[in-house]
């Protein structure tokens, strides 16, 4: 419909097509639009007048450790979800599409990417928690504690738990660049007397470049912004981000700061903005030729 | 790449095993852990009576089961007639109603939960302190799921054909919508229903944050003093949701052909539509 054909209408006919939309922009608007809004207006406002007092706990010893750990937990699992989830999306595609296995191990990564969060918690207590079956067999095989110095709830478990969503969300956003990879450039390639390696390394590399860095981007992400599976994990004390927040929000006088979980969801917001920016420009990159 | 010689295959069949250990193994673990009789030894299904015989733990798994129904019917009520107006009768809204649904992916649960409570405190004077209210917060959480699910099966047909066809036979729209279209984008709708479920179901952070008692808030919970039942408890969640994407991905088989796969029946939690319409 062109703008002077809806002009033609007037108020009248814009307010009839648009008030169908209602419901949905109401609910849109007080349970995501408002509850954000309140984070960033609150973060600078203490006591009813504007003020950075909140902005300024940012960057006590405290947060910045959190920020801190919560850059390298994301960044390394990031990195490694990336590599070890191209490899695995790298062997899905390579099954038949409509092939049992290739159904179920998207599904299950599907599962453990979205909606694992408590239960992989609980899977890795299962496995090398104090009374883990791997640790007993262990135990039993070597006479190891492999459970030793509750490592799993510091950050290198915080990592090797993450690793368990992150490579399944990095297959799951990179089959279909993958998928994009036509049969005819390895042919056209072929045919005009490049190896395979010469293929791989000047055709699938630079082809899938962006959207593999876009992909490392959204893991990032997704790891800053989880909060279930650490904070089933981790029960006490707050090395991340994420659960700094949970402490802020549950004992805030404790603290002494009231409305620094305002200020912790800013930042959360703004890091994971500045991420998905960047995501935004490389995937529009891809999309020229992944159609 | 030389997926073809010997060595090729090794290479492969090591790598798939070696995934396979990794992903399979924890959950293997699970079960091992949650039948284990840590009193006299040997195996016991003690843990898996209790997700249904431990009081607190069947109460919230009723309460998950509805917020699951009523997030899914309220999200259908909501969102189809939405998105079929737009494409209908208000194109020029459909940039800002996509970047509207894919913002909850931007926007982490736990900054809603913390800028939620203002709203809170006005959602629970008008309907009462049930945990039921969380319906409203559940809907925004799988908008984007919902709204990628719908949107491909409503490409798919030739909606204004449809809808102009019911229109001059004399339907209304409620009866274009509902006995027209509905049953035309089932598929979209059905992935839609699976996948709010297993999202609302595996759901932590916004429950346990605003202190209601839902399945997986009450699964930690008794983890802090009974570790079996919430691994027996936390693995039967995981195997629901594995089972409803894998039936998903068996029913839209064939409907999507040429590629694709089940990677478009199951919406990824990427952005990857084209946000910049209006970002």
């Amino acid at each position: 419909m062109s703008p002077a054909k809806r002009d033609a209408g007037g108020p009248a006919k814009w307010s009839r097509e648009a008030l169908p939309l209602l419901p949905f922009m109401a609910v849109v608007t007080i349970f995501l639009i408002i509850p954000t809004v309140t984070v960033i207006v609150s973060a600078f406002y203490a006591d009813g007048q504007f003020s950075l007092e909140r902005i300024q706990a940012l960057f006590s010893r405290t947060a910045l450790t959190a920020l801190w750990k919560s850059v390298l937990l994301s960044g390394s699992t990031a990195i490694i979800g990336a590599v070890l989830g191209a490899v695995l999306a790298w062997l899905v595609v390579s099954s038949p599409p409509t092939s049992m296995v290739r159904r179920a191990v998207l599904s299950l990564c599907s599962v453990l990417a979205q909606f694992g969060g408590v239960a992989l918690a609980f899977a890795f207590l299962a496995t090398v928690g104090l009374n883990g079956v791997l640790t007993l067999w262990v135990q039993q095989a070597f006479g190891f504690n492999l459970a030793g110095s509750g490592w799993l709830y510091s950050l290198s478990g915080l990592i090797l738990v993450y690793t368990y969503f992150q490579i399944p969300l990095m297959v799951i956003v990179f089959v279909p660049a993958l998928e994009g990879l036509r049969d005819q450039w390895r042919e056209a390639a072929l045919n005009l007397g490049a190896s395979r390696w010469q293929y791989f390394r000047e055709v699938v590399i630079p082809l899938l470049t962006p959207a593999f860095l876009g992909s490392a981007l959204l893991l990032f992400a997704n790891a800053f912004a989880a909060y279930a599976t650490a904070a089933a994990l981790v029960s006490q004390g707050s090395p991340i981000v994420p659960l700094l927040i949970r402490a802020a929000l549950t004992s805030e006088v404790v603290l002494g700061q009231s409305g620094f979980a305002y200020a912790l969801a800013l930042e959360m917001i703004v890091v994971v903005a500045l991420v998905m920016v960047a995501y935004n420009v490389l995937v529009r990159r891809t999309a020229r030729w992944l159609k | 790449m030389n997926r073809n010689t010997l060595g090729g295959k090794f290479f492969r069949a090591a790598l798939w095993v070696l995934f396979g250990l990794f992903f399979l193994f924890p959950l293997y673990a699970m079960a091992d852990f949650s039948t284990r009789n840590l009193l006299q030894g040997g195996r016991t299904l003690q843990a898996w009576k209790n997700i249904v015989e431990d009081d607190a733990l069947y109460q919230a798994i009723v309460i998950s089961l509805l917020l699951a129904v009523f997030t899914v019917v309220a999200m259908l009520v909501i969102l189809v007639p939405t998105m079929i107006w737009v494409r209908l009768r208000a194109p020029w809204a459909r940039g800002f109603i996509e970047f509207l649904c894919l913002l909850p992916l931007t926007i982490p649960a736990l900054v809603v939960v913390v800028g939620l409570r203002n709203v809170y405190l006005w959602v629970t004077y008008f309907l009462g302190e049930s945990a039921l209210t969380l319906t409203f917060v559940y809907v925004v959480l799988v908008l984007p799921f919902a709204y990628r699910a719908i949107d491909a099966a409503l490409a798919a047909i030739d909606l204004k054909t449809l809808a102009e066809a019911a229109r001059s036979l004399g339907a209304g729209w409620m009866t274009t919508i509902l006995r027209v279209i509905v049953p035309n984008i089932w598929s979209g709708i059905l992935s839609a229903a699976f996948i709010s479920i297993a999202v609302v179901l595996g759901e932590y952070t916004i429950a346990s944050l605003t202190g209601y008692q839902t399945l997986q808030v009450q699964i930690v919970a008794i983890g802090k003093s009974d570790g079996p039942t919430s691994v027996a408890a936390s693995l039967a969640v995981l195997l629901f949701g594995f089972a409803l994407l894998l039936i998903l991905s068996l029913v839209t088989r064939g409907r999507r052909r040429g590629g694709g796969g089940i990677s478009t029946a199951v919406p990824i939690a990427a952005p990857t539509s084209t946000q910049g319409a209006s970002a």
